[in-house]
């Protein structure tokens, strides 16, 4: 890279095609809502409240999952909801990633009865979980800052 | 014009179309299947039970005590009021009084959070028609009383703050600080949302005539709430059987005219306004005192009596660790929480966990009248007519 | 009214369906033949001084597991509350282990309509002449009826 440094005229700037490509993908993670219980209402807290702000990171929280990179499980996963939630997964397009936000999504919680699923990550795999009953909007905020973190150290070009 | 052939052949068919249950406009994981000809719904099959916690069976596995946190996760956008349903509950069926300031915080927290709740429903019910600057303004009011909880209980939403005797804590001295200003902001920014809504030619066409409910057929199917006061039955628990402070203040129950869609705005919107009057009227007729019970069977001691006395820790770890015995015995007892009337019928064996607890949810028994509701309306107006019921699905599937 | 009044009042009316009353916190509830439910319902909600018209609440308790309890295993609840009088009421049946059945008041009041198939779902008692006993809160294809007290909390 040094070599090529401040070689060209101004208005040009040099970088690796992955780190261009993963700045890109990283900056417009589109969200797809999958607000389940009470998580969902800090969700829609945070995307919705001013005082928030979650448009700055470049999501843009979407209805349909053909248009969007990332789930969002927010709240208590059922097994009747369970199928859903893997439907919902498969109908996405690769790239995408999860975030299990909230301890049931991440365990179970305190529904450890017959009816809840212990855990997201028995149905579809998770990149990042959210701890917290439920999570502050802060939280959700550091929770996408590290999916980013995460999309950088991606690799797309292969020799 | 002469019908061509296939035009003849053609026959109109009922089209069955899946609506959730993830959907952004079933306000959670409802699903509807619904039967149209053309664009007019024939009929519904509301098919709830997609967050089925299972727990009333978790109740019967916990202690009296334990069951606070999971009242927190029933109706999770106003838990301050399901903290206080259940604690009504146990008290009334164990004979517990409670000190008049732990009434009054009561009152007033329960209130601070039908405010919270009706701001999601306003939002959201807004947002479902099409008016999508009502949600961010009433989202950004939300917030101040989210910091107003966690000031008082630490936790933004799920509080955990009724006790079974009292309440967790005093309130802070800097939180009525906080709380007065909110009062005064409050009403001129429910004038704000009102005047963006009111008149609008698009919102009154969305609303008017939509989802009636004739006041005999609301009662027949067991309305209770905001829900039913839009047609005009007189019947809010606050007044019906006085609980917590609410003989001690002075609040307006608002009614309906028609029972639609519209007149259930105006009636929710107006009790905002009346749960800001009964939030003043807490805050000014406070007095100092006590905010736990001095029954000592159930009275939980304060930290730094558990911290120095031996008798107040041994005393804590019982009840925190299998309660004390309760009377046996069954009682019922509702309470008026935002969506309507929240039912905890308990059966106790005389132990520290209850044997049965059965809680009757507003929202389910709201959304059981939704085929009647929405039958011979258009399509579009399904999701106004699940914006007016105010489905919470956390308390609705349980 | 009070509520012992209520009580006596439906005793006079049935006298052969009514097997006693059970008070609890000012609460009373009164114990009941299975075969008179629709008719007490009925009664209740059509008299003109009672006019219990809004079913708050129906459910069943599983009392299998219930310390010094004799009699049959589950038992119906209806609690009851008049929007007009504001006094409440509740009715409690008695139903044998072996095929829970009792008849449905979802005719009487519509909101019972749902109360009674989540009963069904959860505790499998049957109600006949209902219009649409179907499970409301568990898949379809769900096996056993959670609430009941065999049914484990966790690892079905």
């Amino acid at each position: 890279m040094g070599v090529i440094q401040n070689q060209f005229p101004d208005g040009f700037i040099t970088t690796k095609i992955d780190g261009l490509i993963n700045w890109l993908r990283a900056s417009s993670i589109w969200p797809m809502t999958f607000g389940l219980a009470c998580c969902a209402i800090e969700m829609i807290q945070y995307y919705s409240a001013p005082q928030h702000d979650f448009d700055r990171f470049g999501t843009i929280p979407r209805a349909s999952p053909r248009q969007s990179d990332l789930l969002l499980v927010a709240g208590t996963l059922t097994k009747k909801m369970a199928p859903i939630l893997r439907r919902v997964y498969d109908q996405m397009p690769e790239p995408r990633y999860v975030i299990s936000m909230g301890s049931c999504a991440g365990s179970g919680g305190i529904f450890d009865t017959y009816s809840v699923v212990q855990g997201v990550d028995n149905i579809v795999p998770v990149d990042v979980y959210i701890p917290g009953c439920p999570p502050r909007p802060e939280a959700l905020m550091y929770g996408i800052m590290t999916l980013h973190e995460q999309i950088k150290k991606e690799k797309y070009i292969r020799k | 014009m002469a019908v061509t052939e296939t035009e003849q052949k053609t026959v109109q068919k009922e089209l069955t179309l899946n609506m959730g249950p993830q959907h952004p406009s079933t306000h959670g994981v409802l699903r509807l299947v619904l039967d149209l000809q053309g664009e007019t719904v024939v009929g519904v099959d509301p098919r709830p039970g997609y967050l089925h916690r299972g727990i009333e069976k978790l109740m019967e596995y916990r202690t009296y005590h334990q069951i606070i946190p999971i009242t927190d996760r029933l109706e999770y956008i106003s838990c301050m009021n399901n903290n206080l349903g259940y604690v009504v509950a146990v008290e009334k069926l164990a004979s517990i009084s409670v000190p008049e300031r732990a009434q009054f915080i009561r009152t007033l927290t329960a209130e601070l959070g039908r405010l919270s709740a009706h701001l999601v429903w306003l939002g959201t019910h807004a947002l479902d028609i099409g008016a999508m600057t009502v949600c961010l303004y009433a989202l950004r009011e939300r917030e101040l009383l989210l910091d107003l909880f966690e000031m008082a209980t630490g936790a933004r939403q799920t509080v955990s703050y009724a006790r079974i005797g009292g309440v967790r804590n005093d309130l802070p001295r800097d939180f009525f600080d906080k709380c007065y200003e909110f009062v005064d902001l409050f009403p001129k920014r429910l004038t704000e949302y009102d005047t963006l809504i009111r008149e609008n030619r698009i919102w009154l066409r969305r609303t008017k005539g939509i989802g009636v409910m004739t006041a005999e057929d609301a009662v027949n199917y067991g309305l209770t709430g905001g829900t039913l006061r839009g047609s005009g039955v007189d019947y809010d628990l606050r007044k019906a059987e006085p609980y917590a402070a609410y003989d001690k203040v002075d609040f307006d129950v608002p009614l309906g005219k028609n029972g639609d869609v519209y007149d259930r705005y105006i009636v929710r919107l107006e009790e905002m306004r009346q749960s800001n009057r009964i939030i003043r009227q807490c805050l000014d007729k406070m007095q100092p005192g006590p905010v736990m019970t001095d029954d000592p069977r159930y009275a939980v001691p304060e930290k730094t009596q558990v911290m120095q006395n031996m008798e107040s820790l041994a005393h804590q770890f019982v009840l925190m660790s299998k309660w004390a015995p309760m009377p046996k015995g069954e009682v019922y007892s509702a309470t008026e929480a935002p969506k309507g009337e929240l039912g905890f019928y308990i059966v106790s064996d005389g132990s520290g966990k209850p044997y049965r607890i059965k809680i009757r949810a507003p929202s389910y028994v709201n959304l059981s009248a939704f085929p009647k509701m929405v039958t011979g309306h258009m399509m579009a107006d399904v999701v106004a007519c699940i914006g007016t019921i105010d489905i919470v699905l956390g308390e609705c599937d349980r | 009214m009070d509520p012992v009044q209520i009580a006596k009042m439906i005793e006079e009316k049935f006298p052969d369906q009514v097997l006693g009353t059970v008070t609890h916190a000012g609460q009373v509830g009164v114990m009941l033949q299975k075969d008179g439910i629709v008719d007490v319902c009925q009664y209740l909600r059509d008299e003109p001084s009672l006019k219990m018209d809004h079913l708050a609440d129906l459910t069943a308790v599983d009392y299998s597991t219930y310390p010094d309890d004799e009699g049959p295993r589950f038992e119906a609840v209806y609690n009851m509350i008049s929007t007009v009088y504001r006094h409440r009421m509740r009715l409690k049946v008695r139903l044998p282990e072996e095929g829970p059945r009792i008849a449905s008041v979802s005719s009487v009041w519509q909101t019972a309509n749902w109360h009674e198939r989540e009963t069904y779902d959860l505790l499998g008692i049957v109600f006949d002449g209902h219009p649409d006993l179907r499970r409301i809160l568990m898949p379809e294809d769900w096996e056993g009826h959670p609430l009941r007290k065999e049914y484990p909390l966790k690892g079905y």
